[in-house]
């Protein structure tokens, strides 16, 4: 079972297990769900942006999918709280790029930092959809694209 | 070979009995072996990361045989042009195998005539095609069509369009609990006379065999039309239309061992007469001018264009290949196989299948508690195990149940015991890697 263990490392199962910033906050500024028809994944995540210092107050998230769409916006919500609205579109964007980086390729730690528990989704094409779910939605928030709904198909 | 054949072993009554009326090649079969029967699918003998490969997605599509592999490359080989009207010896050769191929599938289904016969890209083409012709033909504002809870989409969403178009009423017969439809609630429904009942003969999701003889009787009684949806059940139960007494009847070849995008129609040769085309184009015609067109006949009318003819030809072997095995031999080894996989299925703690229906063929669906489908569907694909996961094109059903997505594998003639084993062990030991993060 060493495949699946690079997959689901003990991170990602604990993220799945308990997810940080779960559950609908009493307040927010931007909400947008977040679906993966091919597997029924569906997130809604609630952000608070402060528009004068450009940053992200916090980011919560419910809904229900499989373990790597919920770990992976438990941590997306643990590490962009907090950071402002540049930085965090840019792990976005390293997020994006390392999933798209052929298995076959070593990743760079220094670059991709704690991302990369989720390094493993490579070797998986059709989980890629999921690890990148709430990504997607909030990259669609901080872009101001005023979208309600948002799917990885 | 189709049959494991030893000198002196073969039962001589199944010998003769069964080597009638087939002369595609194949050499005569002895009683059933799967080994003998996967020997001739190609991609089973492969490896999938590391692991023999054991597929378990037939509901989604099923392999290919050897013999159809080779007659489509035949085919496109020695005897490809297009078809009818062509005034050289190679398109009437073309021309004969791609209406023998429809000779084939009407004494499949047990048609009367091969004009029941409408070659088109599969089931879903085949639905569309009767949502539109038969709307044209007589859905009325305030009408209303009924379905199922448990159709996949495709024998809904083109209904739901009909309905729309002509402002007509969508009902739907539920589901019970068990996984059978509520037939006291179809009565229900076909008592106020709508026009069209659409219903599957299976369940992709659920396994469930619908009584479609019962259904049809009672539609029937209150002379309403109807149309079964076969994609499931050609592969896996008897199927003869006039004994079903179904107007319509449709399947897709690529779920039969035959090949992609060729798929059939069957409908009565009193109501395909009846029934405007779908498509406008060459070959649905007889005469055209600018002022009016005059259509062809059946099932001509409903063939516009140049039609699929070598997947036509592939599913006629395909169609063969399977009498050839037996389809009884082949449905009680199915039966089989899926008795063990769902008594196996409900041993392992945590796992819910769903549904117990009264006959369930071929296709099984799960939940397990705590951990999502498609995490069981990457932990058994690390073990070489192809199953499909999440809705099945069947929400309607998924709702029903409660769950956002089930893991369903789905068996063929080519399955085996061992495989089912091995399913149930790789499945207990992904679960209890998500159970324990560690295997």
């Amino acid at each position: 079972m060493s495949d699946l263990q690079s997959l689901y490392q003990e991170v990602i199962l604990d993220h799945s297990r308990n997810p940080r910033h779960f559950g609908k906050p009493q307040q927010w500024t931007h909400h947008i769900r977040g679906q993966n028809p091919l597997c029924g994944d569906e997130i809604d995540l609630y952000v608070t942006l402060d528009e004068e210092k450009q940053v992200i107050r916090s980011i919560h998230f419910d809904g229900q999918g499989c373990s790597i769409s919920i770990a992976s916006a438990s941590f997306m919500a643990e590490h962009l709280s907090g950071k402002s609205r540049t930085e965090a579109l840019t792990w976005i964007q390293r997020f994006f790029q390392m999933v798209k980086t052929p298995f076959t390729e070593p990743l760079n730690e220094e670059e991709y930092g704690d991302l990369i528990v989720f390094g493993g989704v490579r070797a998986f094409p059709s989980r890629v959809k999921c690890a990148t779910l709430a990504w997607h939605a909030l990259e669609s928030v901080l872009k101001g694209e005023g979208k309600e709904v948002i799917t990885t198909e | 070979m189709v049959g494991e054949v030893r000198p002196g072993t073969e039962a001589p009554n199944t010998h003769s009995e069964r080597n009638k009326g087939v002369g595609n090649g194949l050499s005569t079969p002895s009683p059933f072996s799967v080994y003998a029967i996967r020997a001739q699918f190609p991609v089973l003998h492969r490896a999938m990361h590391g692991k023999p490969l054991i597929y378990l997605d037939n509901a989604a599509s099923t392999q290919k045989p050897q013999v159809v592999i080779d007659t489509l490359v035949r085919f496109y080989s020695t005897t490809y042009s297009n078809v009818h009207r062509g005034a050289y010896a190679l398109s009437e050769e073309a021309t004969a195998r791609y209406e023998e191929a429809r000779q084939i599938v009407a004494r499949f289904l047990g048609a009367r005539s091969w004009r029941e016969i409408v070659f088109v890209r599969g089931a879903t083409e085949g639905i569309n095609l009767l949502a539109f012709s038969l709307g044209e033909y007589f859905l009325r504002e305030g009408d209303t069509v009924v379905v199922t809870e448990m159709e996949h989409h495709s024998n809904l969403v083109p209904w739901q369009m009909a309905c729309a178009r002509k402002g007509a009423h969508l009902r739907v017969v539920p589901l019970r609990e068990d996984g059978d439809l509520d037939l006291d609630q179809l009565e229900t429904l076909l008592a106020q006379k709508p026009k069209i009942l659409a219903v599957t003969h299976v369940s992709n999701s659920l396994g469930t065999v619908n009584p479609i003889r019962q259904i049809v009787e009672i539609a029937h009684a209150y002379g309403v039309v109807v149309v079964v949806d076969g994609a499931q059940a050609v592969a896996h139960v008897p199927v003869n239309v006039q004994e079903l007494d179904c107007d319509f009847y449709v399947f897709s070849g690529h779920k039969i061992y035959g090949p992609t995008g060729i798929g059939v129609v069957y409908g009565k040769e009193e109501w395909l007469d009846r029934l405007p085309p779908y498509q406008g184009g060459g070959e649905m015609i007889r005469e055209v001018t600018f002022e009016k067109t005059t259509y062809n006949d059946i099932p001509y009318r409903f063939e516009a264009g140049t039609p699929n003819i070598v997947d036509a030809v592939g599913l006629g072997a395909a169609l063969q290949f399977v009498e050839l095995t037996g389809r009884e031999q082949i449905f009680r080894h199915e039966d089989q196989l899926i008795k063990e996989l769902e008594k196996g299925l409900r041993a392992i703690q945590g796992v819910r299948v769903l549904g117990a229906p009264q006959k369930r063929v071929a296709a099984i669906s799960f939940v397990v508690e705590g951990v999502h489908a498609h995490d069981i569907g990457t932990g058994l694909d690390l073990h070489g195990i192809c199953v499909r996961t999440g809705h099945h094109c069947t929400q309607p059903v998924m709702r029903f149940y409660g769950v956002p997505a089930t893991v369903r594998p789905s068996l063929a003639m080519y399955n085996t015991r061992e495989e089912i084993e091995r399913f149930l062990a790789a499945l207990e030991e992904v679960i209890a890697f998500f159970r324990r993060g560690s295997a």
